[in-house]
């Protein structure tokens, strides 16, 4: 019996060797540590899970009707003693995973800037960030290197054991970012920007797509992620730059058309305002901002003349959609100038940029954490390592 | 202008909004016209319309309803199905640079189709039936509360099924997801009708759904049987109250935020538009605000099920009924307070994405409660292996694995890294067919018997449980490994042939499952052939418990003779040990409902609205919500509501199950 299960188990470990499990062996930091939570999750989890799997199967064998020895007492109710077992035991298991996911949750927010490069090495003042703005489209992906004022479309790269700060938006629908040997997922949503902080510790070609459906082209919104050596990034970095295109307003329009199983483009230099102008879906030049729009109505609108001053602002591709109903794109002058808000919009950014590093919000609330930022200033201090999550004492 | 004429009559709906150039779509609607058209043919052969209006399809007998919502879910369930195997097929050879067979326009919608059909209109119809059919029994009164709301209930369902089969022939349905989240599925991005279908059809059978939840909770509360204290109702009966109270309190965030999309869709309004301070956010989180109660609609009454049938099986008092009731309401409570679990990666923050992880994890633990209570059931029992027992122990296998792997994506930087993936298809899989599917299936078996007056046969019924149950871990652990290897789902084309043998191994779990539902199919045919080998005329086939197998079966109209008086929970059990002998004399008239065909026809009107609203045909929307009101008022001034069935027929009915009675045990 037992040497049949054997057998029967070898052609599906046989299976198993032939595939790649990413999420259980992936190459960048932040994806280590998420597996190590799920493993000791499951972990956990197993050590009711077994036994009552067991148990199943042992009474329904044991209590079966054609049994002659088993003992049978058809009144038999209830007993407190187990009552208590059985509530306590789930509970007390809830309890190790409920604390392991409030540390494991904090410590592994994407947007909490990374305090270590992998195991025993932090992050210290000599690891800036590389910054990358990133666009969903329909159906492709465009990276935006502020720092180097260069982009792509539909291929990533970025040094090993650098920190990288993203930054996400989508240009129309919802879509989720998501490079699973790098890290955990985020949503990409229009209007709005979230955040992802990762590393890459081993250089390598690793897949990224987008993992929330988000229409037709959707299966074909895939890009190679590629971690490189310094040296080699370098490379990438001046190759994009050979590249002839600028990416400009006019040029992400016709970028943000939907198309599908988009090939790598490169841009050799990038609007810098053009990634908030995406976020606040303003890139059609007349167009109000988002984040102006906001502005104005926190200081108590326009009144009754804005409103019909604003009506004709509708975003959304309504005629390129062939969509029923809906305005005419038209635009009104603008309240100030579109360059203005967006060097203000820009120097808003910058200065939170600078500002993170300062900041302390010790003593954290509640997490027991370390603050963000905080590692990279203690990075001599001895921080006692606890295996799986590493927390201040 | 005969252009405007087109327009104004039809709206947006011209020839081309005929599917003639999907090939798939064309042959299968000339083989459901063609079986269609011999069933209407049959039925008008053996003249049976009259029949099937009079005694079932205008009746309000709480039983006749419950079958038929079963027999919907059943025909709905071949339709989700089906889309799951082409969905199937197609992520198995879509590999290597082929686009397999279904273009994204056809996919898209078979993917949406698929989910929305089989929560709403095979898992909802199912349970519902189950509730409607068996509820009344087990409390021992004569019907539901209010039995015209649920004839009306039941059709409003069916009214709703209507239009998504229609969006298969008419049009197109939603290439949304089966929740159709914006700005996705806003008038911008999806100007079509799918998801005109999508919300018309979900808003039409939610009607039904929250008045059939009122229905039922007003009868567990107002008509149980004199004695039946709360603590003394059978944990079927206690899950459906459950179930109905998380219905009436999350069904009307649906309509809610549907009614917003709509608005959004019809009147250019902004709640969820990108811009105009819209919010798709908010969207997400009112859907997942009902979404995530319903997951506990469909399982709490299934857990009734294994409740009933691990005592009834196992010869056994159920173990631990008191902490059974109290994890009930524990859940039922708890479901509102983790729905952000579902999108954990949308970037609320750490604090708040603990918070609903450990909610979301503290529901294990009375769930972990019901599991152990039914292992202790079957502690010291006498287990008799009847098929209702083999789904049950089946799914206390294969439910706490997708449990485990519930609570494993409950840890919000797991889900980071699983969200949306394969594993997630798995994991709620592993528990609505593992639990509530399985459970359906118990249920069945179980109270097949009560309803019909004979048992299923176990032969096909065991090739149909082997069938799922292989088919189901076929189908599935290959997703739990897809998952690992960071495969998302709605994904219709593959460029890593890695992946393929696993996709593979899952059709052919999705083949055995066909399989299982074919046997299924033989299994109610071949028991109706077979129902004189199969009867059982005692009411009480399983040596059952509670109230309902203390009836005849199939019940009479009237339920009970007399109301019974209730002392224990297992109030058959108990007047079984106390020598009850059957009433034969002393029968008194019976007050019962009168059938009405208004139900029927409001559900009609309702879908013309539908349909007009979907295709912009305004007159057709406008004449039909007059009629709708019309038909409503009208029918408060119907006086014929009630009628007595007089003692005499009552004395007949019960001395002729005494005839039936007495020759069995004469024969024994």
């Amino acid at each position: 019996m037992k040497r049949s299960g054997a057998l029967l188990l070898f052609p599906l470990a046989l299976l198993l060797s032939g595939c790649d499990l990413v999420v259980l062996a992936p190459a960048g930091d932040v994806a280590a540590q998420q597996r190590d939570l799920l493993v000791v999750s499951t972990l956990l989890m197993l050590l009711i899970i077994v036994p009552v799997m067991a148990l199943t199967v042992l009474f329904a064998w044991r209590y079966r009707q054609s049994s002659t020895t088993a003992t049978y007492t058809p009144d038999w109710d209830h007993s407190t003693k187990l009552e208590l077992v059985i509530w306590a035991a789930p509970l007390l298991v809830i309890i190790c995973l409920g604390a392991l996911t409030w540390l494991g949750t904090h410590l592994l927010d994407p947007y909490r800037r990374i305090d270590r490069i992998e195991p025993g090495q932090p992050v210290t003042q000599a690891h800036k960030p590389l910054r990358i703005d990133v666009v969903a489209l329909d159906w492709k992906w465009l990276f935006i290197y502020p720092d180097y004022g260069i982009a792509s479309v539909n291929e990533l790269a970025a040094p090993v054991n650098q920190p990288i700060d993203f930054r996400i938006t989508s240009s129309t629908v919802m879509n989720s970012f998501y490079i699973p040997a790098l890290a955990g997922q985020i949503y990409a949503m229009p209007g709005m920007e979230t955040k992802l902080h990762a590393v890459i510790n081993r250089p390598g070609t690793y897949t990224g797509f987008s993992a929330n459906y988000s229409g037709a082209g959707f299966s074909g919104m895939r890009f190679a992620f590629h971690g490189l050596s310094d040296q080699a990034f370098g490379e990438w970095v001046t190759q994009t730059k050979s590249a002839q295109a600028p990416l400009n307003r006019d040029s992400y329009l016709e970028l943000e058309r939907p198309s599908e199983n988009e090939p790598v483009r490169h841009y050799a230099s990038v609007d810098p305002d053009l990634f908030g102008a995406i976020l606040n879906l303003c890139v059609e030049r007349g167009k109000m901002c988002m984040n102006e729009m906001m502005s104005i109505d926190a200081k108590g609108g326009l009144g009754l003349a804005g409103v019909r001053n604003t009506l004709p602002l509708q975003y959304d591709k309504l005629a390129r959609r062939g969509a029923v109903f809906g305005n005419d794109p038209s635009y009104v002058a603008s309240i100030c100038t579109a360059e203005e808000a967006a060097a203000a919009s820009r120097a808003a950014r910058d200065a939170d940029q600078k500002y993170w590093p300062v900041r302390d919000l010790s003593p954290l609330r509640g997490a027991g954490l370390l603050s963000p930022g905080a590692g990279s200033r203690r990075a001599d201090a001895k921080t006692p390592s606890l295996g799986l999550l590493r927390f201040e004492l | 202008m005969p252009e405007t004429l087109t327009k104004f009559i039809f709206g947006r709906l011209t020839l081309e909004s005929l599917p003639l150039h999907e090939p798939i779509v064309v042959v299968t609607f000339i083989v459901v016209a063609l079986g269609g058209l011999a069933v209407l043919g049959a039925i008008t052969y053996f003249k049976l319309w009259g029949y099937l209006w009079r005694e079932w399809f205008t009746s309000v007998d709480h039983k006749k309803i419950g079958i038929m919502y079963m027999a919907l879910g059943l025909v709905m369930l071949l339709r989700g199905f089906s889309d799951a195997i082409m969905m199937r097929l197609q992520q198995a050879i879509a590999f290597n640079g082929s686009e397999g067979y279904l273009n994204s326009h056809h996919y898209d919608q078979i993917f949406t189709a698929h989910g929305v059909i089989m929560i709403f209109f095979v898992a909802m119809p199912f349970v519902t039936g189950l509730m409607n059919f068996v509820v009344p029994l087990q409390i021992g009164a004569r019907d539901v509360s209010f039995p015209f709301l649920n004839n009306f209930s039941f059709w409003m369902t069916v009214g709703g099924a209507i239009l998504v089969m229609a969006s298969l022939f008419v049009g197109e349905f939603a290439r949304t997801g089966w929740l159709a989240y914006p700005p996705l599925s806003g008038i911008n991005y999806s100007p079509d009708v799918g998801v005109d279908y999508y919300i018309w059809a979900l808003q039409v059978a939610g009607v039904g759904t929250t008045l059939s939840g009122i229905n039922l909770i007003c009868t567990i509360i107002k008509m149980r049987a004199p004695g039946m204290t709360m603590m003394r109702m059978p944990v079927f009966t206690w899950t459906s109250l459950c179930t109905n109270v998380l219905i009436v309190a999350s069904f009307p965030v649906l309509t809610a935020v549907l009614t917003l999309l709509a608005l959004d869709r019809y009147v250019g309004t902004n709640f969820f538009t990108n811009d105009f301070g819209g919010n798709p956010m908010m969207y997400v989180n009112l859907i997942w605000i009902w979404g995530h109660p319903e997951v506990y609609i469909l399982i709490l009454p299934l857990f009734g099920v294994f409740s009933e049938v691990t005592s009834t099986f196992s010869g056994k008092r159920l173990f631990g009924y008191t902490s059974m009731v109290y994890a009930t309401v524990v859940i039922t409570i708890l479901s509102y307070l983790v729905w952000l679990h579902h999108f954990f990666t949308m970037g609320s923050g750490a604090s708040v994405n603990s918070f609903f992880g450990i909610t979301t994890m503290i529901i294990s633990i009375p769930t972990g409660a019901k599991i152990f209570n039914w292992l202790f059931t079957m502690y010291r029992g006498r287990i008799r292996f009847e098929l209702p027992m083999m789904w049950t122990v089946a799914f206390m296998l294969t439910f706490t694995v997708g449990g485990m792997t519930g609570v494993l994506l409950a840890v919000p930087p797991a889900d980071f890294v699983l969200h949306n993936s394969l594993f997630l298809i798995a994991h709620f899989h592993n528990v609505i067919i593992g639990g509530v599917l399985f459970g359906l299936f118990a249920g069945i078996a179980y109270w097949w018997p009560k309803a019909f007056g004979f048992k299923l046969d176990p032969f096909w019924g065991k090739v149909s449980f082997w069938c799922w149950v292989l088919g189901f871990w076929f189908a599935f652990m290959p997703l739990y490994i897809l998952g690992l290897m960071g495969v998302t789902r709605r994904m219709r084309v593959f460029d890593d042939p890695s992946l393929q043998i696993w996709f593979v191994i899952a059709a052919f779990g999705a083949v055995l499952i066909a399989c299982g539902i074919a046997a299924f199919l033989v299994q109610i045919f071949v028991s109706i052939r077979k129902r004189a080998e199969l009867v059982d005329v005692t009411g009480d086939p399983w040596d059952g418990r509670t109230l309902e197998w203390s009836t005849s079966s199939p019940p009479p109209a009237y339920n009970f003779a007399f109301t019974p008086i209730i002392r224990d929970n297992d109030a058959w059990w108990d007047m079984k040990k106390a020598g009850y002998r059957r009433p034969l004399s002393g029968f008194k008239p019976i007050h019962m409902p009168e059938n009405t065909g208004t139900g029927v026809i409001l559900a009609a009107f309702s879908v013309a609205l539908g349909f007009g609203l979907i295709w912009y045909m305004w007159w057709l929307a406008a004449l039909s919500f007059v009629c709708l009101i019309a038909t409503a008022i009208g029918h408060t001034f119907n006086y014929h509501r009630d009628f007595d069935i007089p003692a005499a027929e009552v004395e007949q009915t019960e001395e002729a199950r005494t005839v039936l009675l007495t020759a069995r045990g004469a024969r024994a």
